[in-house]
């Protein structure tokens, strides 16, 4: 147990947990700014894959790294209004819609980057974000390395926190998105179109996931695998459940899971040999489903999630 | 744009929508083949015959079908009570888990005893995986899409740990795989060459029960009473508790039987590789059939001949195999567009 104690006093991992949470902050606020709206996004899981590919192909190919993180963007928005014509404009069923996305996308991103790379044997690199060190700040012990010294990437993911829960919470349009997801009826009658809310909502937040996904092929690796993604996408739908849908509360899940995943790397190699590493991976999902237990009675979903909207029908 | 029911839906209209989207599908992935410098009727020919163009390449299709029938069936069952398992590749595994633990040498029956016992172990096995999403959803509301998510990768570490630890075959010569199921619960083949496996019989029995009880019985009537409606199913004295965890034992057993043919029929082990997603495209499956368990068998041969031709196509024409995985997502996109356009008309103008 010490060991474990000890883990915690390092500088290693802090700055671990920082980088594994980066991708996790992305995908639940992409997954929570669509729940908001109304619209469950299963679709996550694939767009964090095309994110992924598309990102790095894009740097592969000769671009720079920002470019590709608005390639990633851009891609996944357009799978975010593929699932929201579905869902929203035709108001086909939300859950299966997002799985057709996720094997789509998820095979869409294989099946490209084997046309691009037919040869590739072992995945091809590329120069990754590198790590900025803010002056002063990144001296200090401990919190130092772990917060003042990650690459641009992970520092945009922190920001992103306060700067989604400020547009949903104090502007007009957080206001607009936030009501589609629990009375659209009510928004519809102040004049404001619902469909097109809920498609802007589905589109950011979609965007937010390929991000997620592009971190991990730009700035924690510096290649793209199959299967990378690996249920992180499950588990950000998990962690916006956790934290009520609040932006603040999804953070600290996140950082818990974060901090979970990099102790587990480091105790496989304490105390692995006792147990088997398969128990150490399993740790994220086994704790997933544990978080959804324990806040299950006291969740209030959005009220119109799931819930398409139709002009004129009545509820 | 305004979207509305139409009056009344033809049987033929119905009839016709997956195959609508099976078309729009074959079209959109031509544009890949086209990307991939494939002349498309070549391409789709190559496809057709690597499915069906000799009779070893159709018993092949059929064998490759058979675990797509029983997750199929698995999703269509749930998916008609609205209650979405997505973790039909997990309790796959699990029936797998069983087959291996009951029938790798502890018990010993004579094959017509032991092939229905590793059956009714495996369907055991699913069930019971699933339990625990479906009570956690009829107990303390926790959403089951992502429980029976995160199920299917915790499941794969399981048989993972297991193959690479307690359960591996020293005969195996270092790789991780579980001892052999012994002969006398080896499902039998069918014909004299090919792997087409006595696990097809027991698909297409099982196809014409869950249609049967669907259509017929009360169990059937209320699974689908409560996925229409739970609410009214509930005020007409339906135990919509109870319903959905009936639909549950269904659908996991369902998949869990998937696991036994597998390792049972086709592969004689349990490695980890015996499932490249079966249980995910039987979620397109069961999309494809519109949850009907007849429509099932049709559905699963199709996907089944996408994937076995297509691994001929690529080959012959270079194109990556994961074009079967695009048109298996596509598909299940397609259909819901085509199910919903064959029930609803669009007026561009009110």
């Amino acid at each position: 147990m010490s060991e474990l104690f000890d883990i915690l006093l390092t500088a290693g991992f802090w700055a671990a947990t920082i980088r594994i949470v980066s991708p996790l902050i992305f995908g639940t606020l992409g997954e929570l700014i669509c729940e908001r709206a109304g619209v469950l996004n299963l679709g996550i899981e694939g767009i964090m894959t095309v994110g992924a590919m598309s990102g790095w192909m894009w740097v592969y190919q000769g671009g720079g790294l920002w470019g590709g993180v608005l390639f990633a963007a851009f891609v996944g928005a357009t799978f975010g209004l593929l699932h929201a014509i579905f869902t929203v404009h035709l108001g086909l069923s939300q859950h299966v819609t997002g799985i057709g996305i996720t094997l789509f996308a998820s095979s869409l991103s294989y099946f490209v980057y084997r046309m691009l790379l037919p040869d590739a044997t072992t995945p091809p690199k590329i120069v990754p974000f590198q790590s900025i060190e803010i002056p002063w700040l990144s001296d200090l012990p401990i919190i130092g390395e772990a917060l003042f010294s990650q690459s641009a990437l992970t520092y945009l993911a922190l920001l992103t926190v306060p700067l989604v829960w400020y547009v949903l919470f104090r502007t007009p349009v957080g206001l607009a998105v936030r009501m589609s997801g629990e009375n659209p009826v009510a928004v519809e009658a102040q004049g404001i179109n619902v469909l097109a809310i809920r498609t802007g909502a589905v589109m950011v937040g979609s965007a937010l996931m390929a991000i997620g996904g592009a971190f991990i092929t730009m700035s924690w690796f510096d290649a793209f695998y199959f299967g990378m993604i690996n249920g992180r996408g499950w588990i950000c739908v998990a962690l916006v459940i956790f934290a009520s849908w609040q932006p603040g509360k999804a953070l600290l899940g996140a950082l818990l899971f974060a901090g979970l995943e990099a102790m587990q790397v480091r105790a496989q190699i304490s105390v692995g040999s006792f147990i088997p590493y398969q128990f150490f991976l399993m740790l994220p999902y086994v704790m997933s489903i544990v978080a959804m237990i324990i806040i299950a009675r006291k969740t209030k979903y959005p009220q119109a999630l799931l819930v398409p909207f139709r002009r004129g029908e009545r509820v | 744009m305004i979207i509305e029911p139409r009056e009344s839906v033809s049987l033929l209209r119905a009839s016709l929508a997956p195959v609508w989207a099976i078309l729009a599908s074959l079209i959109i992935c031509a544009v890949l083949i086209a990307w991939a410098g494939a002349s498309i009727p070549t391409a789709y020919m190559l496809l057709f015959k690597g499915a069906f163009g000799s009779s070893f390449a159709i018993k092949e299709t059929l064998t490759r079908s058979i675990p797509l029938i029983f997750t199929g069936l698995a999703v269509s069952v749930a998916f008609r009570a609205k209650f979405y398992n997505i973790g039909a590749e997990g309790q796959l595994y699990a029936g797998a888990l069983a087959a291996t633990f009951f029938g790798t040498g502890l018990i010993t029956l004579p094959p017509y005893l032991m092939i229905p016992f590793l059956i009714l172990m495996g369907a055991l096995a699913g069930g019971a995986l699933l339990l625990v999403p479906v009570l956690l959803k009829t107990h303390l509301k926790v959403d089951e899409v992502v429980t029976t998510l995160l199920l299917n990768f915790i499941v794969l570490l399981v048989v993972s740990y297991l193959i690479e630890g307690p359960w591996k075959d020293p005969m195996s010569l270092g790789w991780p795989q579980a001892a052999s199921i012994i002969d006398e619960g080896v499902l039998p083949t069918l014909l004299a060459k090919g792997r087409l496996h006595f696990g097809f019989i027991v698909a297409i029995v099982m196809a014409l029960l869950v249609w049967l009880m669907m259509r017929y019985t009360v169990q059937g009537y209320e699974i689908r009473s409560v996925g229409y409606n739970a609410r009214a199913a509930e005020f007409s004295g339906i135990n919509v508790n109870k319903t959905v965890v009936m639909t549950a034992m269904i659908s996991g057993g369902l998949a869990g039987i998937a696991g036994v043919s597998e390792t049972a029929g086709l592969k004689g082990y349990l490695t980890l590789d015996l499932s490249p997603g079966f249980g995910y495209t039987g979620i397109a499956v069961a999309m494809l059939a519109q949850l009907n368990p007849l429509a099932v068998i049709p559905a699963a041969i199709f996907l089944s001949a996408v994937y076995v031709g297509s691994d001929a196509m690529s080959r012959a024409v270079n194109i990556p195999t994961y074009i079967a995985d695009v048109l298996v997502g596509v598909s299940v996109l397609a259909v819901l567009c085509s199910v919903m356009f064959s029930q609803y008309k669009v007026r561009w103008k009110a």
